[in-house]
């Protein structure tokens, strides 16, 4: 194991899998920095720094420096991917995602049905998403419940930096497309990573606590929230269940429904707006599933049906928080 | 220079206060007074103005996430502006877009743009609409270098071509495309010469110069307006701040900036040019500088006392009616 950051991990992890296998190319904007500069390449390694020395040790061909055409760095991640590459695009903020929307809906997550089985479209894209830094309706959004939604397409989300290894080595090495979402909050968290080859298989939920009075799901930045809002209930009495599913696509449903039934309690927090979200999705499965074990209503702690403003205020309110989560918790356990 | 004496003073008041904006901005974000993503607009006054002083209330632009300096040209309340940008109540928009979506539809600001050539589809609807109201109007959509590689932006070029639309595209080429050299970037030989390949009327000029830009802009937009159809125009200019404020800019030359602020500077060459033809005295200018710099201390100083926004704002303007 070594300490490091969920940056620093992403880094290693892609430095590894290009040294592992020459097929595996990153393309994005800014993934290099600098190219075409007096300052030259190099320069950024990507606005969160995570494609950082790719450049230096694998060079420009491997290492592309795109124009700001999210389309066509979807579209050409896939192509290249049909192809027999495994490329790994950025697209700089998940917001991004509306612009090559049909590259991926349309195009990299249908190949594999429509071609009867035929083809395979390895390709990875990283995208930084998630609110809390006052960036406002168009650089804050959380847009997996919008991906996960589309069959063919694996939906990553890891929330510490063993996960961003392991869930990062596992989506490039998979032959499936995988959107992989990056916490832009959760760059700079440290923990431990395990060395060498890492990897988190897809649909296995990390269990995070244990507890015997309420299931609590998460993704993302909102694991922590869920830890927080648990521990501050432990002087009372109150244990969770915390499961970070880690992948939308495919979900652990088992991992879900049976902690479900173990607690009878399920709360969902997740970042989005609660409309056909990831927190609907699970709530209704344990609905359908495991209602007889239900001791209350399952609550979702969600943002409201609204964009991300920009005020520190409005922010806040838009976001779940610990405390937010807490209150819910108290109230699900109290349900009599 | 066919300006009269308050067009010059107007321009050089618009210039000012954009310029004293964008270093009040640089301030107090290093401060951390103000949060989120701020792009500045520091050394390209000379094009939004130049462009704006051409244009009508009713007239429409489009911008980008460098956007101040559009919103400013096209009129938005100064005080507004600066109380958006702190995320106040009473801001332009009520402190829910911040700098990246200052807008203001009483003047015709269809909006500054997160997304990257996000404008110039919409400036070409804006032309559809101007085209069908048949009032003369016209709508203009600023970008960057960068954004001339967006997809919708050839789309919607084209769809004012094929539809003769009032729809002028400016490009402001500051030579980065974010991070990455625009030469690096753009295949063809210049934006310019892209543009020309839908058959729309296009220039290039140099955007350091305000009556450079207004005189090309006064031209294109006139025939615009005359039911000529889309044109474009390409301006060399500069950023002197980074792409986002706390970019190392280490991808810069050790001394482009400095050079540019030397020997580039809009705002100097236009001091030069009006006060050696006598136009106007640096008595007359350092007066405006004097009142911009007043106007931008009051702006801060409300915007700092303002009340922020109530927390049930959040999900207010989501809908006109839900």
């Amino acid at each position: 194991m070594a300490k490091m950051s969920y940056r620093e991990a992403l880094t290693e992890t892609l430095h590894q899998e290009m040294a592992n296998d020459e097929n595996v190319i990153v393309m994005g904007e800014d993934v290099v920095g600098g190219t075409g500069s007096p300052g030259g390449p190099e320069a950024i390694g990507g606005v969160f720094g995570v494609t950082g020395g790719l450049y230096g040790k694998f060079g420009a061909g491997r290492v592309i420096d795109m124009p700001i055409s999210e389309a066509g760095i979807a579209g050409t991640a896939a192509g290249a991917a049909l192809a027999g590459k495994r490329p790994v695009a950025e697209i700089m903020f998940a917001d991004f995602i509306g612009l090559c929307m049909d590259q991926l809906m349309n195009q990299a997550a249908k190949f594999r049905y429509m071609f009867g089985g035929k083809a395979t479209c390895p390709m990875v894209l990283r995208t930084s998403y998630g609110a809390g830094m006052q960036a406002a309706s168009q650089h804050s959004q959380s847009p997996h419940p919008m991906v996960t939604a589309i069959p063919g397409l694996k939906v990553a989300m890891p929330s510490t930096a063993a996960d961003a290894k392991g869930l990062l080595t596992t989506a490039i090495r998979d032959d499936d497309p995988t959107i992989f979402f990056e916490h832009k909050a959760l760059y700079g968290l440290q923990g431990e990573v395990p060395e060498g080859d890492y990897l988190v298989p897809f649909g296995k939920a990390r269990v995070v606590s244990e507890g015997t009075d309420c299931t609590l799901v998460a993704t993302g930045r909102m694991v922590s929230f869920c830890e927080d809002a648990a521990n501050s209930l432990a002087a009372d009495g109150i244990s969770c269940d915390i499961l970070d599913p880690r992948t939308t696509s495919p979900l652990d449903e088992d991992a879900i429904l049976d902690s479900v039934e173990k607690t009878g309690r399920l709360i969902v927090v997740d970042e989005t707006p609660p409309r056909c979200s990831f927190a609907a999705d699970v709530a209704a499965l344990a609905a359908s599933e495991v209602f007889s074990s239900l001791k209350a209503p399952i609550k979702t702690v969600t943002g409201p049906h609204s964009p991300v403003p920009f005020a520190k205020e409005l922010e806040t309110a838009f976001l779940p928080s610990p405390l937010k989560i807490k209150t819910v918790i108290e109230q699900t356990v109290k349900y009599s | 220079m066919q300006l009269a004496r308050e067009e010059l003073e107007q321009a050089y008041r618009q210039m000012k206060t954009i310029r004293d904006f964008e270093d009040h901005l640089h301030r107090e974000i290093a401060k951390g007074t103000i949060g989120g993503f701020t792009h500045l607009y520091g050394g390209q006054e000379a094009i939004a103005v130049g462009v704006c002083e051409n244009l009508r209330d009713t007239d429409y632009i489009t911008s980008t996430h460098r956007g101040h300096g559009h919103c400013i040209a096209k009129g938005c309340d100064v005080k507004g502006m600066m109380k958006e940008l702190y995320g106040r109540a009473d801001g332009l928009c009520k402190g829910k877009g911040g700098s990246m979506h200052v807008a203001d539809m009483d003047v015709g600001m269809l909006g500054a743009n997160g997304i990257v050539g996000g404008g110039p589809p919409l400036a070409t609807g804006a032309a559809l609409a101007a085209k069908l109201d048949a009032q003369g109007g016209v709508a203009l959509s600023f970008g960057g270098d960068g954004s001339c590689n967006q997809g919708p932006v050839f789309e919607s070029m084209n769809i004012a071509a094929i539809l003769n639309l009032p729809s002028i595209y400016v490009y402001e080429n500051n030579r980065y495309s974010e991070h990455t050299g625009s030469s690096y970037v753009i295949a063809s030989e210049s934006i310019a010469s892209r543009v020309e390949g839908f058959g729309i009327h296009t220039v290039k000029a140099n955007g350091f110069d305000f009556f450079e830009v207004h005189e090309v802009m006064k031209e294109l937009i006139a025939l615009a307006r005359e039911g000529k159809g889309p044109c474009a125009v390409e301006f060399e200019t500069t950023r002197f701040y980074g792409h986002f404020e706390g970019d190392p800019q280490n991808y810069r030359g050790p001394d482009e900036v400095k050079n540019d602020r030397e020997n580039n500077d809009c705002i100097k060459i236009f001091r030069s040019k009006v006060t050696e033809a006598g136009l106007l005295s640096d008595e007359d200018l350092d007066k405006i500088d004097n009142e911009v710099g007043e106007l931008i201390e009051q702006s801060a100083e409300e915007a700092a006392a303002a009340p922020v926004p109530s927390p049930e704002e959040v999900t207010t303007d989501v809908y006109v009616s839900y």
